[in-house]
């Protein structure tokens, strides 16, 4: 049995009954109307609870929670610059791995959490993520993607999918928009041989805060991918955050699935997927695509969802989704 | 008991960062910096110090677990060079601004390009607003104790800034000195465990590193300025208390047959040792020149320097760093002391001489040759760069 399958064999996940109450990022932060990073943030912050320390990248989820003098924390939270939330989680947790060993605190159970928008995690991030998973640190790292560089006015990244319009990747006579196609960051994390990777998006809150709370107990480097769309950036509708990132999963662009000690097994199991048009339809930032592009992508996110089903094992062993 | 060994001065530096009982080590081999973070991955893993070695995938890494790690509460070093110097430098400046007190080895040596590995204070110059304390030593013995005073200073609570101290590469790195290591007990008795004023703590939670609006900004920075000015006084006393007890006293700014010279070189480093002998031959022949050196740069002490060079016809500075300014003003340090100079309506000559790039050697004869055009009033001014093939 692995390392990650052993620690959680007696899981106890959450369910709609014994949701916890605590709140480690109050309410009254500064996001946009809608946002759907700051609710997968918030749900992570109930799964993991007080007993944390967070260090944050620079981003939307920097910005909004801590204009000086307020803040938006109730648990212990640092932010140093853009691209080395991992690195600076893995000082934490070294300091605490050596102070707890030479007897100058007793905080053995304290959990260490690094996290970043897809910008400080897949571009300038990924050299201080990539060390921190190889050293081996204790440690959870969360990406919460919004698929462009949202805090600084929509510009793309590498978690921007092909086609997609932003500010540095418009849309014009000859430009389809986002021209390459989205970086998985959650397969180069599985190849650093770590115990645990999932993915995750809050339209499925539950199934979020139960891989949070497995990446917080599996010891060693957990990463969780957490699709958060952003409204503001992907031009929907203010209420349609979740609504988006549902389609995102029925129609098979953001699959939700564990990667256990190596193994990858499927959560959702997408049996009626939806067509990519329904997708895109709430989403101004694919307006401009043509039937031929859509033809395209949808054919790309077919194949790559054929690869994932075939990591699973076959046709997956995921709970089958419900309407 | 303290005993003097023959030693490899990066040895010796991580000898005595193992003595401060350091917690967390992160770092990034960089030339002529490794021996020292060798050694103490060495010192880790047989179990001699007690610590986390981080080995980092970069400098930038580097000084970015060691926030984290300070801000945990944890004693926290690191060391590096030149372009890795260069790479951390974005949170060199965080480090300072949040107020932890990281120690940091510097073996200086040239920026890139042409690469070099070899000895000048490029690094040095370019890192000094960055915010942190920091000391330069001259010789082995010296970076030993300024490496243990660098913890003192930098943890207490009324200074909470990091620290560096500067040794030359390989011309102080790598050189075998004898050097007195004082015993454990001693160092532990001079520097009690570090205490952090906040830290990240689940039991009493607080945000570091907050968004700092137009409206509070200028007062963090002037906060921060306060910071250093108010390290002097601790900086100084902590010597005091070091001499006390080691028996080995250091002060901002060290004079070498200066009281009565009519012209003063000024100089940083372990090439002060090569400029004294070439002091101590031109007094041979009746010269009144004299030596000061420059031990704390930051903050930078005037009112000392003032004191040791406020006799002198004749200043010569030496500055080891080509500073691209377009050549109508002073490289980094002659700069600083003119302005010390102008503020106080001081106005002896002052010339500027750089040398010592990238490894080049600057020989007593040098040191002689630069004394004299300095004692003619000869040098030209803005700068020469001397030893230099046309």
């Amino acid at each position: 049995m692995g390392i990650a399958s052993e620690a959680l064999k007696n899981f106890k996940g959450f369910n709609l009954k014994n949701m916890p109450e605590v709140e480690p990022l109050s309410p009254g932060h500064r996001a946009c109307q809608g946002c759907g990073e700051v609710l997968a943030l918030r749900l992570a912050m109930k799964a993991l609870g007080e007993n944390v320390v967070m260090c944050s990248a620079t981003g939307c989820m920097e910005i909004i929670t801590s204009p000086f003098p307020q803040t938006a924390w109730k648990v212990p939270w640092i932010h140093v610059a853009f691209e080395n939330a991992a690195a600076v989680a893995s000082g934490v947790e070294s300091a605490y791995k050596a102070m707890n060993r030479k007897g100058i605190i007793n905080q053995p159970d304290v959990v260490f959490v690094g996290y970043g928008g897809d910008g400080a995690t897949m571009d300038i991030g990924i050299q201080a993520l990539s060390g921190a998973l190889e050293r081996g640190h204790n440690f959870v790292y969360m990406c919460f993607d919004n698929e462009a560089y949202m805090n600084t006015g929509i510009q793309r990244s590498s978690g921007t999918p092909f086609g997609a319009g932003t500010t540095t990747s418009p849309p014009g006579k000859k430009s389809i928009g986002q021209s390459t196609w989205k970086k998985n960051l959650p397969a180069i994390a599985v190849a650093h041989n770590i115990p645990y990777v999932a993915t995750a998006t809050p339209a499925y809150p539950v199934d979020l805060m139960n891989k949070v709370k497995k990446a917080a107990m599996v010891p060693g480097p957990a990463y969780l991918h957490i699709y958060s769309p952003c409204p503001t950036g992907w031009r929907c509708g203010i209420d349609e955050s979740v609504q988006v990132a549902r389609l995102a999963v029925q129609s098979k662009v953001f699959p939700l699935y564990e990667v256990i000690d190596g193994q990858y097994v499927l959560s959702r199991k997408v049996a009626k997927p939806k067509p990519i048009t329904e997708y895109f339809k709430p989403q101004r930032r694919f307006r401009h695509l043509t039937e031929a592009d859509v033809a395209k992508i949808q054919e790309r996110i077919d194949a790559e969802y054929e690869d994932i089903l075939k990591k699973c094992g076959g046709d997956g062993k995921g709970k089958e989704e419900k309407e | 008991m303290s005993k003097r060994i023959g030693v490899e001065v990066s040895i010796a530096a991580a000898e005595a960062v193992g003595l401060c009982d350091v917690d967390v080590i992160a770092a990034y081999p960089i030339t002529p910096q490794t021996h020292i973070v060798e050694h103490l991955s060495e010192m880790v893993a047989e179990g001699h110090l007690d610590a986390e070695f981080i080995p980092v995938e970069s400098e930038h890494s580097a000084m970015s677990c060691c926030i984290g790690s300070s801000a945990a509460g944890a004693r926290t070093f690191t060391s590096t060079s030149s372009q890795g110097y260069a790479l951390m430098s974005e949170i060199c400046f965080i480090a300072s601004s949040m107020r932890l007190p990281i120690v940091m080895a510097v073996a200086n040596r040239a920026l890139s390009a042409p690469i070099s590995i070899w000895n000048d204070h490029a690094d040095l110059m370019y890192s000094r607003d960055s915010g942190w304390i920091q000391t330069i030593g001259e010789n082995g013995q010296e970076v030993v104790d300024l490496l243990i005073h660098a913890f003192k200073v930098a943890e207490d609570h009324r200074v909470m800034l990091p620290v560096t101290v500067n040794l030359d590469g390989f011309t102080l790195s790598h050189v075998i000195e004898p050097i007195m290591l004082p015993d454990k007990a001693e160092v532990a008795a001079y520097l009690p465990r570090y205490k952090a004023p906040l830290r990240l703590d689940p039991k009493n939670p607080v945000s570091f590193g907050p968004v700092g609006m137009p409206d509070v900004y200028t007062e963090a920075r002037k906060a921060q300025d306060e910071a250093l000015k108010a390290a002097k006084p601790v900086i100084i006393e902590a010597w005091k208390e070091f001499g006390d007890k080691f028996g080995r006293y250091y002060k901002p700014v060290e004079t070498y047959k200066a009281e009565d010279a009519e012209t003063i070189i000024i100089t940083m480093g372990s090439i002060s040792e090569t400029a004294a002998t070439a002091i101590d031959h031109l007094r041979e022949q009746g010269k009144k020149v004299g030596l000061v050196r420059i031990r704390l740069w930051r903050p930078f002490p005037g009112t000392e320097l003032v004191e040791a060079i406020k006799g002198a016809k004749n200043i010569a500075v030496l500055d080891r760093v080509c500073s691209f300014n377009g050549g109508e003003i002073s490289g980094p340090v002659c700069l600083e002391v003119k302005s010390l100079l102008f503020d106080r309506g001081m106005n002896p000559k002052v010339m500027n001489f750089i040398a010592g790039l990238g490894g080049r050697d600057v020989t007593v004869q040098n040191f002689e040759e630069m004394v004299e055009k300095a004692s003619n009033g000869a040098a030209p001014t803005p700068y020469e760069i001397i030893n230099v093939r046309e």
